[in-house]
């Protein structure tokens, strides 16, 4: 089984966020980065599905070279090749254009069965890279998943459990799929010293948006529909009152004002 | 027409709430600062209904897609449906909520028609006469203005409860356009098997109360108590990402930057130190109740009321006190 995690570099979310302000994009370079959360989740998914039914795992993500960061970790932790997407031609790239750069290389890849991703980026928030990506490829599109049950590798059949609004669906899909993860799928594992050390030697591939056959017009900030006008900080929220005296009178000032709220039926 | 706003209106095998209608008030405004007509558009294999009600919450306009095989939602299915009608009446605006299906529909849609959209998108307004949609990004701490000049059709999922719902009214009037759409059954990925409904039957994004609790709650038991509180109120029961992580409760309860984005009336904080990922989820509820031991926790920057004490303590107080007042 062939088997894509997708992984994206985000920044640390205590770190202070940067903003390249003119071009409505992040200042990655400047700031301490982490793999996505959910994208551990991903990552982890893949090895098991590694361990349960056999197969390869290619991880790739897309961004600039410190990205490579996320790749080495996920060599580390034992995939089998990596490949970085990266070009100044990628950079303000919408959901759009960056699934179409993700579809392009596992369309490279080649004989995909699955593709893991994190359920969202905890930067840009949006959530619907994976949703892009299977209907570019038209792949099984599985989102929200909470547990692959089964995939059957000959029979071309994957079996999830969705976490959806009210419950827990079960989809039966064809092969090959898109997966795209919650927390609480598993439990991602840490790499190992010598796993760490072996990755740190290892080159990162790069694919440009040559190699991918891409159209540099139909990447990045000139290939996307949506364009970033204005950031702006929210004004604060502001505190309100603490409430002082014995805890017995606060709790009833408590249930008056929520009360009066006329929220409470 | 050619500059309509259209509203994608969710259901569940047939079923729909009236948030499902809710997006309908934004197109509304939408509509009328383009001068155009709010439509909806539902696909399903009974639709009648929906559509009624449609126009009941001011839809001008209803597309219908009615066929056995969008018995249940399936992404490839409603998205050929959805693709189909889109590039036939090229809106102007398609509008769908920030759930679980309607993100999974706009996203393949705007995939199919080459286009990004802007995800849970918490302002919308017409400047110039083009579309300007706001959303919310790193948690919060910054709202991003994106504009789509390229597409033909402007995509965007709407945060859920960023807009008012619409007045329903009955007797209004409107027109149902029935379209056929053939999508075969072999042609599809994916198949439901079936659907096991949740034990706890509150939705967090939907519920105007919430009682969360953080790592302060100490353990498992004292959720119990929050529970309590939560049925007293008719509210949900949320967590921050602690409490979670020490297997107090399950994920599906978290709020923050890796769960939930929730807006409730009223959100008691309870043991919550009020982490910027934990405030990114909540900081737009209308009225916050923090109860905090450390009178230092950054949770009481961001709350309407603050109580500084232990909320082994307090909570009881506040049901025993709640249910006198209520009469329950």
């Amino acid at each position: 089984m062939k088997i894509v995690a997708c992984i994206k570099q985000v920044p640390d979310t205590e770190a202070e966020v940067k903003w390249d302000i003119p071009k409505g994009a992040l200042n990655r370079e400047g700031m301490d980065s982490v793999t996505n959360p959910f994208d551990e989740f991903a990552l982890e998914e893949a090895l098991l599905t590694k361990e349960n039914y056999d197969g390869e795992i290619v991880a790739i993500t897309m961004g600039p070279d410190k990205a490579a960061d996320v790749l080495r970790n996920a060599l580390a932790l034992t995939v089998d090749s990596v490949y970085q997407l990266t070009d100044d031609a990628f950079a303000g790239s919408d959901t759009y254009a960056t699934a179409s750069v993700l579809a392009a290389a596992i369309k490279k890849i080649g004989d995909v069965d699955v593709v893991f991703c994190g359920k969202q980026s905890t930067d840009g928030n949006t959530g619907v890279v994976g949703a892009f990506l299977a209907s570019i490829l038209d792949f099984s599109q599985l989102t929200y998943v909470s547990k692959v049950r089964s995939i059957d590798e000959a029979g071309k059949k994957i079996i999830v459990e969705r976490a959806i609004e009210g419950g827990t669906q079960v989809v039966e899909a064809k092969l090959p799929a898109v997966v795209s993860v919650i927390k609480g799928i598993n439990e991602p594992r840490l790499p190992n010293l010598m796993g760490i050390r072996k990755a740190s030697k290892i080159a990162i591939p790069q694919w440009t948006a040559d190699d991918l056959g891409l159209d540099k017009g139909k990447v990045g900030a000139a290939g996307s529909s949506t364009k970033v006008v204005e950031i702006a900080v929210p004004p604060p929220r502001g505190a309100g009152e603490i409430l002082k005296g014995e805890l017995e009178d606060i709790a009833t000032t408590v249930v008056d004002k929520l009360i009066d709220l006329k929220v409470i039926k | 027409m050619a500059n309509d706003v259209w509203v994608y209106i969710e259901h569940k095998d047939g079923n729909a709430s009236p948030m499902s209608f809710e997006i309908l008030g934004i197109g509304k405004t939408l509509a009328k600062d383009l001068g155009s007509n709010v439509c909806a558009f539902v696909i399903g294999d009974s639709v009648d209904g929906i559509a009624k009600d449609a126009i009941a919450y001011g839809a001008s306009k209803v597309y219908t897609v009615e066929d056995g095989v969008f018995k249940g939602f399936r992404a490839d299915a409603y998205v050929k449906a959805a693709q189909t009608l889109i590039e036939k009446y090229k809106p102007e605006i398609a509008l769908f909520r920030g759930t679980s299906q309607g993100s999974d529909m706009a996203a393949a849609a705007a995939a199919k028609l080459q286009t990004g959209l802007c995800a849970d998108t918490i302002g919308l307004v017409i400047d110039g006469g083009k579309l300007k949609m706001t959303r919310a990004a790193f948690g919060g701490n910054f709202t991003v203005t994106v504009v789509n000049e390229k597409a033909q059709t402007q995509i965007a999922t709407v945060r859920p409860k960023a807009f008012a719902m619409p007045e329903k009214d009955a007797a209004a009037q409107g027109e149902v356009v029935k379209e056929s759409v053939s999508v075969s059954e072999d042609s599809l990925h994916t198949k439901v098997v079936e659907f096991i409904p949740s034990a706890t039957s509150v939705n967090l994004v939907e519920a105007d109360i919430i009682i969360s609790g953080g790592r302060g709650v100490g353990k498992a038991e004292s959720f119990t108590m929050l529970k309590e509180l939560a049925d007293l109120l008719g509210g949900a029961v949320g967590a921050s990402r602690a409490a979670v992580d020490s297997d107090w409760i399950s994920y599906d309860h978290q709020v923050g930057q890796t769960g939930k984005t929730v807006k409730p009336k009223i959100y008691i904080a309870c043991g919550i130190s009020g982490a910027i990922q934990h405030l990114a989820g909540m900081r737009t509820s209308d009225c916050i109740v923090a109860i905090n031991k450390d009178a230092d926790a950054p949770i009481f920057k961001n709350a309407t009321i603050g109580v500084v004490g232990d909320i082994n303590v307090f909570v009881p107080k506040l049901i025993e006190k709640f249910k006198a007042k209520l009469n329950k």
